[in-house]
């Protein structure tokens, strides 16, 4: 599947999908999105990445190693639930921090669930890349 | 506060040897032992206290107050006495089993475990709350199937470690069942409470029921009839373990249940009837096997169980003299016992066999075990100015105004333990003729002599003067029985009946020494019990139903699956709609939208596509549209985020499918048309069903519905505009950290199946 047209495009593409999706994750909180979507959204960046240019350039890079995008997503999501119980509330009960405004971004507003959904959003790419990359290898 | 310092001493314990570097050196040694003898002082210190103030210490801390969970703590008289044994004779043990494994690999291992042991044995009678006890309970039984199955190489090590595992475990269920009843029964989990109050709980309806499950518990865990087949073996684990759990701990935790339970549940008839049926009927098989076996450690795992027997009997007896002659007998076998197993080891490694027939004249050649093994002998023959000898009279001035039966029991289970503590500790030393040793004999390091020879002198050093261990022994004793006196032990009480009974006993047991000579060299010893074969049926009778469901169920083919979620999901919906009764009415259906009757006419026509292609990428492929067009269902009535979901996963889906399909076999119709017949006939089903469930639903009001309040809660408690996310990330967060870990497990088991096999096929 080597197309030129493909993989100039890619190279754009990618980095704006990739913005997308920490944009759709960030938002989600107010507007259609979050970590479900956002995550989908970024495998299907790195897969259309995977179809321009081969899985070797992804299977070198360390941020795309599946386990440890699942590993560490799970790990952040389970510090997101422990928090609160360092803070004294209920388990799982969201803690926020005090609300501030950034230019562009507007009001920002962080806290517990918003850590737990990028832990969502990188357990799910990294089940969607061990799937395709397992189903890839298979081709070899 | 002394007492979680105590528990944290052991947790260190098991931590330090998997972090030692130098396993062999003296300050590596000294490192692993010493949690435990800390905890041991500790334990002094604080028992100390408890003994000149006569208050028991206790400790609370809340875990979970909304169901009267506590961390409770406390140490009463029994909890000293059981704990200063577990420490004690754990930290010989931790030594012991320090020159025992001599370096080798696992020897860590060993001693981690141990001390897991030691502080869930401790846990159990130091918690004052019935739940904690039962988490320690179950912990014990854990880390006693890994010191059993210690030697995991050998399969009969594994069985055996399953077996203690099973029972125990079961045990443990029934007595978590128990507990609960029991809590039912008096409305406090405070076994203080238990032990102080007056519960008038013997005429409640649950009673029985509370009873039967303790008493499971505690039968299993100290092995009494009809559960007894799992301890002797129990002796595929290494002697150290053998010596500790045989002794002081693992099967002492039942008889310890029994002590503390004796104030609510004792006192009625069916107590102490099943309880001295159980334990006569234990001593007497015990007894009868362990004549047969001519390997010391099943000789010395036989009189274990004789020795729960009579505990069990003595707590079932029931009269104020029982307990004390049952405290005097529990601490004296814990001391002579763990000697005789050590000094068995000691031998084991000394001459390469434990067979009692092979063995003789090792008092030359171990001049230090000797003596050790001899002392316990003989305070297990319960010789004069032995401690074994205050047990026995004891036990017997308890019993001395019942019946005759009673003393009969006990005269003929003391006359035989006789026997065996011969064959144990004193004929492998002193017998003249010697068989053929795999080993040269050689005595044993320091290490593995210091800790018998000591607890045997202490055995002959409290029998001289029991007044040393008097006021521990009393605060127990007056502790379990609520108008008791305090109680002086003394060695001698005059000529009366358990005077004589014990001469008798002698006579009786010399006599039977002389009768009973144990089995010759080259005939073989049947070890096995017939519980033990009853066991073994119906575990691979367990097995057999396990594989044939397995089997049934577990067909491996896509199509019985699907089969079975859709009809068992169909018949659940039958049958909640024939309940609601009535046919859906038809009023609420509005009018009909062309947009999404044309969406609906694209599926239907998709679907059939699917079902009739020939090829698979078009069967995909129109797969495909079907869920575009639901996604723009979801778009319609503006669910956006479910609707960028399904896009993205039905995009996601024929990309990956685009990757594989070249790669599949042929694509072939592998049903027939009967099957085929059969599943266009349940898709209807389905489809129908559906359907009616979607119209019935209409007009259906069950209740306010969850959505409009999550909606309402969403902005002020959650800080999300998008209720869909705020319910995702956090009203159900656990339900959505649930998911995300079913799939990084999933994702696992693709990449096991698709990539490891494939890629160890080539």
């Amino acid at each position: 599947m080597e197309s030129l047209i493909l993989r100039t495009a890619t190279r754009f593409l990618y980095p704006l999908l990739i913005l997308l999706s920490l944009v759709v994750l960030y938002r989600g909180h107010n507007l259609p999105g979050g970590g479900f979507i956002g995550g989908l959204i970024a495998a299907s960046a790195v897969m259309l990445r995977a179809l321009a240019v081969g899985w070797d350039e992804i299977k070198a890079s360390k941020i795309l190693n599946p386990i440890a995008l699942m590993q560490y997503g799970l790990i952040i999501a389970s510090f997101s639930c422990l928090l609160s119980l360092v803070v004294g509330n209920v388990f799982l009960e969201a803690v926020w921090l005090p609300t501030w405004y950034l230019p562009l971004l507007g009001k920002v507003k962080l806290g517990t669930p918003i850590v737990f959904d990028i832990g969502v959003y990188m357990v799910v790419l990294g089940f969607a890349l061990l799937c395709a990359k397992s189903l890839d290898s298979n081709n070899k | 506060m002394m007492l979680p310092i105590i528990l944290s001493f052991l947790v260190l314990g098991s931590i330090i040897p998997v972090f030692l570097k130098d396993k062999s050196s003296f300050v590596g040694r000294g490192l692993v032992m010493l949690p435990a003898f800390a905890s041991f002082v500790c334990l002094c210190v604080a028992g100390v206290e408890v003994v000149s103030s006569g208050q028991s210490m206790t400790w609370t801390r809340e875990w979970v107050p909304s169901f009267g969970l506590s961390i409770g703590l406390h140490l009463n008289g029994l909890a000293l006495l059981m704990g200063l044994l577990i420490t004690g004779i754990g930290t010989l043990i931790v030594t012991y089993a320090l020159g025992y494994m001599g370096g080798k690999s696992g020897t860590m291992r060993l001693c981690s475990l141990l001390y897991l042991f030691m502080f869930a044995m401790t846990g159990i009678v130091l918690s004052n709350h019935l739940i904690i006890l039962f988490i320690f309970w179950e912990l014990t039984s854990v880390s006693s199937y890994l010191l059993i199955g210690f030697d995991h190489e050998k399969a009969s090590a594994r069985r055996s470690a399953l077996q203690a595992l099973v029972v125990t475990g079961l045990g443990g269920l029934a007595l978590l069942a128990g507990l609960i009843l029991l809590n039912q029964m008096t409305g406090t989990w405070m076994l203080s409470d238990l032990l102080a109050g007056d519960y008038q709980v013997a005429g409640h309806p649950l009673y029985t029921g509370c009873l039967i499950l303790v008493l499971l518990g505690a039968f299993t865990k100290s092995a009494q009839f009809p559960f007894h087949f799992w301890l002797p073996n129990a002796m595929a684990a290494p002697t150290p373990v053998s010596a500790y759990l045989h002794s002081a701990t693992m099967v002492k935790a039942g008889v310890f249940l029994l002590l503390v339970m004796q104030p609510v549940l004792g006192g009625t008839s069916e107590w102490s009837h099943s309880l001295m049926l159980a334990g006569g009927v234990t001593m007497a098989i015990a007894l009868v096997y362990g004549l047969r076996q001519a390997d010391l450690k099943k000789i010395l795992a036989a009189t274990t169980l004789a020795v729960l027997g009579i505990l069990t009997f003595l707590i079932g007896v029931d009269t104020k003299y029982s307990i004390l002659a049952a405290l005097v007998f529990l601490l004296g076998h814990a001391l002579y016992k763990a000697t005789l197993f050590m000094t068995a080891g000691a031998v084991d490694h000394s001459t390469g066999t434990r067979d009692i027939r092979l063995l003789g004249q090792l008092k030359k050649t171990m001049p230090l075990t000797t003596p050790a093994a001899l002392l316990a002998a003989f305070s297990m023959m319960g010789l004069p100015l032995f401690f074994g000898f205050l047990g026995k009279e004891y036990a017997y001035k308890s019993v001395a105004g019942g019946s005759w039966l009673t003393i009969a029991v006990l005269l003929v289970g003391n006359a035989t333990m006789m026997v065996l503590a011969a064959r144990a500790g004193v004929i492998p030393y002193f017998r003249k003729s010697v068989g053929d040793l795999p080993k040269k004999p050689h005595e044993m390091g320091l290490l593995m002599t210091a800790g018998p020879l000591l607890l045997a002198t202490i055995g002959l050093v409290i029998g001289c003067f029991p007044g040393l261990v008097s006021p521990l022994i009393s605060l127990a004793y007056t502790g379990i029985v609520a108008d008791a006196e305090p109680y002086t032990l003394s060695l001698w009480h005059g000529v009366n009946l358990p005077l004589i009974l014990s001469l008798v006993t002698f006579t009786l047991g010399f006599t039977l020494m002389k009768v009973l000579r144990p089995a010759v060299v080259g005939k073989k010893v049947n070890e096995s019990t017939f519980a033990d074969t009853v066991y073994e049926h119906v575990f691979k009778f367990v097995l057999m139903v396990a594989r044939w469901s397995t089997k049934s169920l577990q067909t491996g083919r896509l199509r019985s699956y699907v089969i079975i979620i859709l009809v068992s999901s169909c018949t659940l919906i039958l049958w909640k709609l024939v309940r609601f009764g009535g046919w859906p009415s038809l009023e609420k259906i509005g009018p009909v939208n062309p947009f999404i009757a044309l969406l609906l006419v694209a599926m239907t026509m998709a679907t059939l596509f699917a079902v009739f292609s020939k090829s698979r990428l078009t069967a995909v492929v129109s797969l495909g549209v079907v869920g575009y067009g639901i996604s723009m269902i979801y778009a319609k009535y503006s669910a956006p985020d479910l609707a960028i979901t399904q896009v993205l996963v039905e995009t996601l889906t024929v990309v990956l499918f685009a990757w594989v399909v070249r790669r599949l076999p042929r694509y072939r119709k592998l049903s027939t048309g009967f099957e085929r017949f059969m599943d266009t006939g349940l898709a209807l089903i389905m489809g129908g069903v559906m359907t009616i469930l979607m119209l019935k639903s209409q007009g259906l009001f069950l209740g306010p519905r969850i959505s409009d309040k999550l909606a309402q809660m969403s902005y002020p408690e959650g800080y999300g505009a998008n209720v869909v996310n705020v319910i995702l990330v956090d009203f159900r967060a656990m339900d959505t950290f649930g998911e995300v870990c079913v799939l990084a497990i999933a994702a696992l088991g693709v990449w096991a199946l698709v990539d490891k096999v494939t890629t160890k096929g080539k």
